[in-house]
């Protein structure tokens, strides 16, 4: 009983003074919202953005990934020797290996005729390197010339890609060139391409006329049943030329992150807007705890004439400071689940409210309202009770 | 009769150095258990900053003032607070919490000793509010109460945990004369019945008979006693 009245009747004397004014409750909890908000939606298109960086690499099929050791990311990569991806060939632990070519190019809509850029993906279609039903299902039908794949998530600038195609209006051109769209998949955007093209090898070279089929972007290495890929990564590090970056699925998926958090500035920005979120919210906490011991200080000082401890007041402005952070953060939350789906739906990409998040998020409101905390109870020293007669 | 407020050679001045202002000059006075004593004298006397060298909340640091058998001259703060909690404080506004029902805010003087259970809390601040004429008001926030009520609700707050001393300022000073002399009755006889002692500053003399003595202040001074 000692141990809870010790929290439980500041925390009750809290609670009462909260609900008591309605409407400088309401401002209060719609501050804690406001930095909840700023927090959850800078966190989400942060984690968005990995997400979406990974789209492409999340949906290949394969064991173990070259790249050239100068590619800094998939988006943006540097060609390397087919010959290189063949000597892999030489492992017997390996059974297959694909080239996988990747190009940005603009992509003319049909209807309106604007051109955007999107990316291009070439690969054998005789090979199973994308893990995506649709692909596989068409892939006879890339091996005809001229025909393309079109990423259904792709933006909606690109056209109602669907539509037309139902309409039989199919043609279109990539980087100037020609192509028929016989199909859709779903893959996503990320935030290096709007778009996704997937086409063969061959009309790959068509499209881009200045490439060559022995300079490839990406290699996809697929291993025998029951071969350690982390062995076998091992063994082929000193096989290949020093200039190939070899990763397994992890691997590559950690790179692509890690390029976007690190190299380019993005995943700073947000980390920036993250700390802003947190800072206007705790001016706004302070603020009202600040300004609400104001208030109250003659009450305050009447019971620390009555004998109360000086420690009961603190425990009653975190007390205080608690219930903010948790009244601000449910309607905070219910609110963010809302703008993360309008997000999805605008925007193409995915946001996934996952428990992890709604968890880091509770943890930064609570220690944003404890800090509030902290800065206001300094202002509980004015309350003398000397001064009440 | 033990005596309970033990003041000897009190002095006390605010300020320092050539600003120092004196305001209580070797002030000797002690008070018996169950006495009502009535400090007047005209404002700027010290009467005010004498009740709060009393009660533990401002620090003297010359002569010897004994409450309740604890010397306050440089005492520490935890020593006060625990004196403090002995003793009930009746304030010239009544300071009540305005969150707060009547019953809460009298109960609050109960929160802190925490050896009760939330009903008997309940019970015995109910109990009180009765016994001061408000037993219709208990679930009121001081907000839909009229001065002289609030006044009885303090008075019910500063009995209710039976302190040995009450220190009152001016508690008539915002009442009519009827609501102001009922008030002070009131307090008169609940602590008469429980041998509370009574330290009660004012300058309304039309209270001035419901004292066992009064002593008048002036300029620092006691005129007589």
């Amino acid at each position: 009983m000692n141990k809870l009245a010790w929290f439980y009747f500041p925390a009750r004397l809290a609670w009462r003074q909260l609900i008591f004014d309605r409407s400088k409750l309401v401002a209060a909890i719609c501050g804690v919202l406001f930095a909840c908000v700023l927090v959850f939606m800078q966190l989400g298109f942060k984690d968005s953005l990995y997400a979406s960086a990974a789209s492409a690499p999340v949906k290949l099929s394969g064991d173990l990934f070259l790249m050239h050791k100068q590619s800094e990311a998939m988006w943006r990569p540097v060609q390397f020797k087919r010959s290189e991806l063949m000597r892999a060939l030489g492992n017997p632990a390996v059974a297959e290996v694909y080239p996988l070519y990747l190009g940005l190019a603009p992509f003319k809509n049909i209807q309106t005729q604007v051109k955007r850029t999107l990316m291009v993906y070439g690969f054998d279609p005789d090979s199973q390197i994308f893990n995506i039903d649709e692909i596989k299902s068409k892939q006879i039908d890339l091996r005809l010339k001229d025909t393309v794949l079109f990423d259904e998530y792709s933006r909606p600038e690109f056209g109602p890609v669907r539509q037309l195609l139902e309409a039989d209006q199919n043609v279109t051109e990539i980087n100037d060139y020609k192509v028929n769209i016989v199909g859709l998949f779903r893959m996503g955007v990320s935030f290096a391409a709007d778009g996704n093209v997937i086409t063969s090898d061959l009309n790959f070279m068509r499209i881009f006329p200045r490439r060559h089929h022995s300079d490839i972007d990406m290699g996809v290495i697929k291993l025998h049943p029951g071969a350690s890929a982390k062995q076998v990564e091992a063994e082929l590090k000193s096989q290949l030329n020093e200039f190939i970056n070899i990763f397994t699925y992890e691997e590559l998926l950690k790179y692509e992150k890690d390029y976007w958090a690190n190299t380019a500035p993005i995943g700073f920005i947000f980390g920036f807007g993250t700390v802003m979120g947190w800072v206007v919210g705790l001016v706004i906490v302070y603020q009202i705890l600040f300004t609400d011991i104001a208030n109250h200080r003659n009450e305050f000082a009447t019971l620390k004439a009555m004998g109360y401890e000086h420690s009961y007041f603190i425990r009653l402005v975190f007390a205080s400071a608690f219930f903010l952070a948790v009244l601000g953060f449910i309607p905070g939350y219910l609110l963010s689940v809302g703008l993360y789906h309008l997000a999805e739906s605008q925007m193409y990409m995915p946001m996934p409210m996952l428990l992890s998040k709604i968890i880091t998020v509770f943890m930064f409101i609570l220690s944003m309202c404890v800090m509030a905390g902290l800065l206001a109870i300094r202002k509980l020293k004015d309350a003398n009770p000397a001064d009440m007669f | 009769m033990s005596t309970v407020i033990d003041v000897e050679h009190l002095d006390f001045s605010f300020g320092s150095g050539a600003l120092t202002q004196p305001v209580l000059k070797d002030i000797t006075l002690s008070i018996q258990k169950g006495e009502i004593v009535l400090i007047t004298g005209p404002s700027g006397s010290g009467k005010t900053t004498f009740l709060t060298i009393i009660g533990g909340l401002r620090q003297a640091f010359h002569g010897s003032v004994r409450v309740l058998d604890q010397q306050f001259i440089n005492s520490s703060e935890p020593v006060k607070v625990k004196v403090r909690q002995q003793i009930g404080y009746i304030f010239q506004q009544h300071n009540l919490l305005k969150s707060l029902t009547a019953l809460q805010n009298v109960s609050m003087t109960l929160e802190m000793g925490n050896t009760l259970t939330e009903q008997q809390r309940r019970d015995r601040s109910a109990e009180m509010l009765i016994a001061v004429g408000l037993g219709d008001r208990l679930e009121y926030k001081p907000g839909q109460l009229s001065g002289g009520q609030l006044q009885r609700v303090s008075i019910a707050r500063a009995l209710v945990g039976q302190p040995k001393i009450i220190l009152a300022d001016e508690p008539t000073a915002s009442l009519d004369k009827q609501s102001g002399y009922e008030a002070v009755s009131l307090l008169k006889r609940l602590a008469k019945e429980s041998q509370t002692t009574i330290l009660l500053v004012t300058h309304d003399y039309r209270i001035l008979d419901i004292a066992d003595r009064v002593v008048e202040l002036e300029d620092g001074v006691i005129k007589k006693v």
